[in-house]
């Protein structure tokens, strides 16, 4: 059933009016056109679908459109600030942490919502925070140390 | 159809060459600049021709099909590779940078779109190292040498007595140069990049190099990081619609009868039911979804017995081809060596089915327009993809044109075209272009797999501990290291194809997955049996240098003496080696086994590898780390189970690769061996990593794990 819901998504006021069962990933992607969050699995097992809601990362792909009425939603493209990178971004393409990308955006998303409530986590919380996070190239030894270089550069 | 593209995908992977020519598509002057944008483009060929397997053949093919100088003095290159996360974006433009003696910046890379690029052949099987990579050197070299000849007409001298660098020409005595850009304006560079490339022009040696050998970034990191690129599920075209497909309730099922009323009667819905094809597409996936959920309700069908995984084994030995050995390479005689032995063993060993799982399912988009038909997929062959559109629409390949943009992961898993063809009915039905993204479920379940096999092991050992014959069965993974590098006088080894239950595919290292996990842990039983330590055995009976040297350096870096004599019941450590495509790789590993539970944990992998002359340490050093964590996955965890012609764990809460907390402590290390060309190194870290895991449980434990995944239940009993 058809109903309208009204949130913001990088900074910018969206309405749309559709059917409450779709997901935040499904809007996102097919009415606003905003496809750096990914379809993963559909069932909260990959994270490649991460974004910010109110500042918390979600598995949009599990959020129904009509949870994300009235909050705040940042994707990874509205992460960085005009064309300066945010830092979790420039740490993961420093480290080249990314082999087909396509895990990255959620990695991204996940890595920056942890480090904005945790500025120091310890190797054991980022795994902890970031093992939802599904990346098939397997590169999770250099996202690791991304991380961590993003944890550094956010601290300076 | 299917399975004999699946076929040919199997026999191209262990013909270690691509199978077939591609086509030639004429393509205008004006249709080119088109497609690459006018002004940026100075040189055109009048035909895109084949290009790896063209260059093999000694076919010859115009520099222009392969590169284009532009007025800024930059480079368009193209290539028909595609980039799944492997590197070939960034190597293959360090090779056309090395050879036209420019920055890496100053070429930009046409990847995988028919319309634009040379036939490279598939990307798979490691090829693009060996043989895509030389030939993009090749006529970028060519085309250094025609711009220097243009510069030598130009000042009238000889053009042996000009120099390239950095993209200036220069003519040294008269103290003159020439910037690609200058020769661009001043000269007919289109006219002389008609010419063919030439397959014995100079290329730079590996001394020589200051573009390969260096870590060059991937030159669209910065789109993927910010969520830009777009992957072929993230294509949108005006007036899309989202395609969903009805697929059977289970393997071999055939549609009796359906009732499309259901979907018809919903608003939006076009409805398309071609004999065993029915599909759905929709202003979005959710209404495309609840149309095919509708009609399916409504479907009869009609269903096939199906093997079960519980019977796996026991299904493939039973259909064994021939009772048996099919065609079997033998050394000396089996039966005299193991005449001659003083202990003879005999093994089987298992692999299950296991999925690749690519982050990016199959995906793709299709579009019509005056009867021709675009095509944005993610698959592994343009060409191929091009021509199986061509063949289901009854139209000529000219007519289509298949893009392959960036895409998410594939590692063999993508040879196919099953979505782009779905899109393109769909979208000849709907009268707009549709967008066809495979779920995870249908990628779990309508993907080909990864082989499983049986392989059954015999060998003989004297009493001096040496192996006096080996004879190595290997049932339905293929015959990819399948051979012992060993060096053993009496062999016979045979690949013996069977009744496979799922559909079967190329891999990352394909079968050799499989048959180095057998060979590796069967050689670690005669080890044991010989009273040998396990490195000490293998070099006894090891004559190829270049295993040798990478197994000596995993050993050494892991400190393999000293660690060995620090093994517990609950701490063991294992080592493996192997060689396939043209690489090799030796592993040592350190496991902990929960003896509560058999839980086996992989504290540290020590992985020497080597591959010919490095092209691009970074991106190398990525791809090993990421095939020693997919090894864990195989090794340990991921087994595709199935019943009743049902995938029963057809989601990633059944099925589970590694994750963040799978990950043991790495450590690479890349031998840079520049006596030999430069081979591929995507694939062959993979195949040391289980048998090196299951060595180090055996000593441990003194129990021999011999089905992968490797569980550990049978340790759980203290």
């Amino acid at each position: 059933m058809d109903a309208t819901f009204t949130f913001t998504v990088n900074g910018q006021e969206k309405t749309v009016t559709t059917d409450r069962q779709r997901s935040l990933l499904e809007v996102l992607r097919e009415e606003f056109h905003l496809t750096g969050a990914k379809y993963g699995c559909g069932e909260g097992r990959c994270g490649a679908c991460s974004v910010l809601m109110n500042g918390r990362r979600v598995l949009s792909c599990l959020t129904s459109v009509a949870d994300a009425d009235q909050k705040a939603i940042t994707t990874i493209e509205g992460l960085a600030q005009g064309s300066s990178l945010h830092p979790v971004q420039e740490a993961f393409v420093e480290e080249g942490a990314m082999q087909c990308g396509y895990c990255t955006s959620g990695m991204i998303i996940a890595a920056a919502a942890l480090l904005e409530r945790n500025p120091e986590p310890t190797d054991e919380e980022i795994v902890a925070e970031m093992n939802v996070n599904l990346c098939r190239c397997n590169g999770y030894t250099k996202i690791l140390q991304a991380v961590r270089r993003a944890a550094k550069k956010m601290r300076r | 159809m299917v399975e004999e593209t699946l076929n040919e995908t199997i026999e191209t992977e262990r013909a270690g060459m691509s199978a077939e020519a591609g086509c030639e598509i004429e393509l205008s002057r004006r249709r080119l600049l088109q497609l690459l944008g006018a002004g940026l483009l100075i040189t055109v060929t009048d035909r895109v021709s084949v290009g790896q397997r063209g260059s093999r053949d000694g076919q010859s093919m115009p520099v222009a099909a392969r590169l284009h100088l532009n007025t800024d003095g930059t480079f368009t290159v193209m290539t028909g590779k595609v980039e799944e996360g492997q590197g070939a974006r960034a190597q293959l433009t360090q090779a056309a940078a090395e050879e036209l003696q420019v920055s890496a910046d100053r070429v930009h890379l046409v990847m995988a779109d028919t319309a634009l690029v040379p036939d490279d052949g598939i990307t798979a099987g490691s090829r693009s190292t060996p043989y895509t990579v030389p030939a993009v050197r090749r006529g970028a070299a060519t085309a250094r040498e025609l711009l220097k000849q243009l510069a030598a007409q130009e000042w009238q001298v000889d053009a042996s007595t000009l120099e390239v660098r950095d993209g200036t020409i220069t003519h040294g005595t008269a103290k003159r140069t020439m910037r690609y850009a200058d020769l661009a304006k001043a000269r007919d560079v289109a006219d002389a990049f008609k010419q063919s490339i030439s397959s014995d022009v100079t290329v730079m040696s590996v001394e020589q190099w200051d573009v390969l050998g260096t870590s060059v970034p991937r030159p669209n990191w910065r789109d993927l990081a910010t969520g830009t690129h777009r992957y072929p599920s993230d294509v949108v075209r005006p007036n899309m619609l989202y395609g969903r497909v009805l697929r059977t309730p289970s393997y071999g099922a055939t549609l009796n009868s359906i009732d499309l009323s259901p979907a018809e009667a919903m608003e939006d819905v076009i409805v398309l039911h071609d004999d065993q094809f029915v599909g759905c597409a929709a202003p979005t996936s959710l209404r495309a979804a609840q149309a095919v959920e509708a009609v399916a309700k409504t479907a009869s069908w009609k269903t096939v017995a199906h093997p079960s995984s519980r019977e796996l084994s026991s299904h493939l030995k039973k259909n064994a081809r021939t009772g048996g050995r099919s065609r079997p390479r033998i050394r000396g005689s089996v039966e005299k060596g193991l005449a001659e032995a003083d202990k003879v063993l005999r093994a089987t060993y298992e692999a299950a089915y296991i999925q690749h799982t690519p982050m990016e399912p199959r995906a793709a988009v299709a579009e019509w327009k005056d009867d021709n038909l675009t095509v944005w997929a993610g698959v592994d062959w343009p060409q191929r993809a091009q021509r199986d559109l061509a063949r289901v629409f009854d139209m000529p390949g000219e007519r289509i044109r298949v893009i392959v943009p960036d895409m998410g992961g594939g590692f063999g898993g993508k040879h196919t075209a099953e979505a782009a063809e779905e899109a393109a009915r769909l979208a000849k039905a709907a009268g707009c272009p549709v967008s066809v993204r495979w779920t995870r479920a249908e990628e779990f379940t309508w993907a080909y797999f990864r082989p499983a096999g049986v392989i059954e092991c015999e060998a003989g050992l004297d009493d001096r501990g040496r192996i006096t014959a080996w004879d190595f069965a290997t049932i339905n993974p293929g015959g990819a290291a399948m051979d012992t590098p060993y060096a053993i006088a009496n062999t016979r080894v045979a690949s013996i194809s069977t009744d496979a239950p799922l559909q079967q595919g190329a891999y990352r290292c394909l079968g050799a997955t499989v048959n180095n996990f057998a060979r590796e842990s069967f050689m670690d039983e005669l080890a044991a049996a010989a009273g040998t330590d396990p490195l000490t055995f293998r070099l006894a009976h090891l004559e190829n240098p270049r295993i040798r040297t990478v197994l000596e350096a995993a050993a050494r870096h892991f400190d393999w003496p000293g660690r060995r004599k620090k093994v517990t019941a609950e701490v063991g450590v294992g080592l493996a080696c192997g060689t396939e495509k043209n690489s090799v790789v030796a592993a040592c590993v350190e496991v902990t086994i929960d003896r509560r539970n058999g839980q086996i944990s992989v504290n540290e992998v020590c992985e020497a590898f080597e591959c010919g002359p490095i092209q691009n340490p970074a991106n190398l050093t990525s791809q090993v780390q990421g095939c020693i964590v997919m090894g864990l996955g195989g090794a340990l965890k991921e087994a595709i189970e199935f019943e009743n012609g049902k995938i029963l764990n057809a989601s990633f809460a059944g099925y589970r690769p590694p994750r963040f907390r799978d990950v043991p402590k790495i450590d690479v290390h890349l031998i840079d061996n520049r006596a030999i060309p430069s081979a591929g190194g995507g694939e062959t870290p993979i195949i040391a990593i289980a048998p090196a895991i299951g060595n180090a449980v055996f000593a441990a434990t003194g129990v021999r794990l011999r089905s992968m995944p490797m569980r550990g239940r049978s340790l759980g009993q203290a």
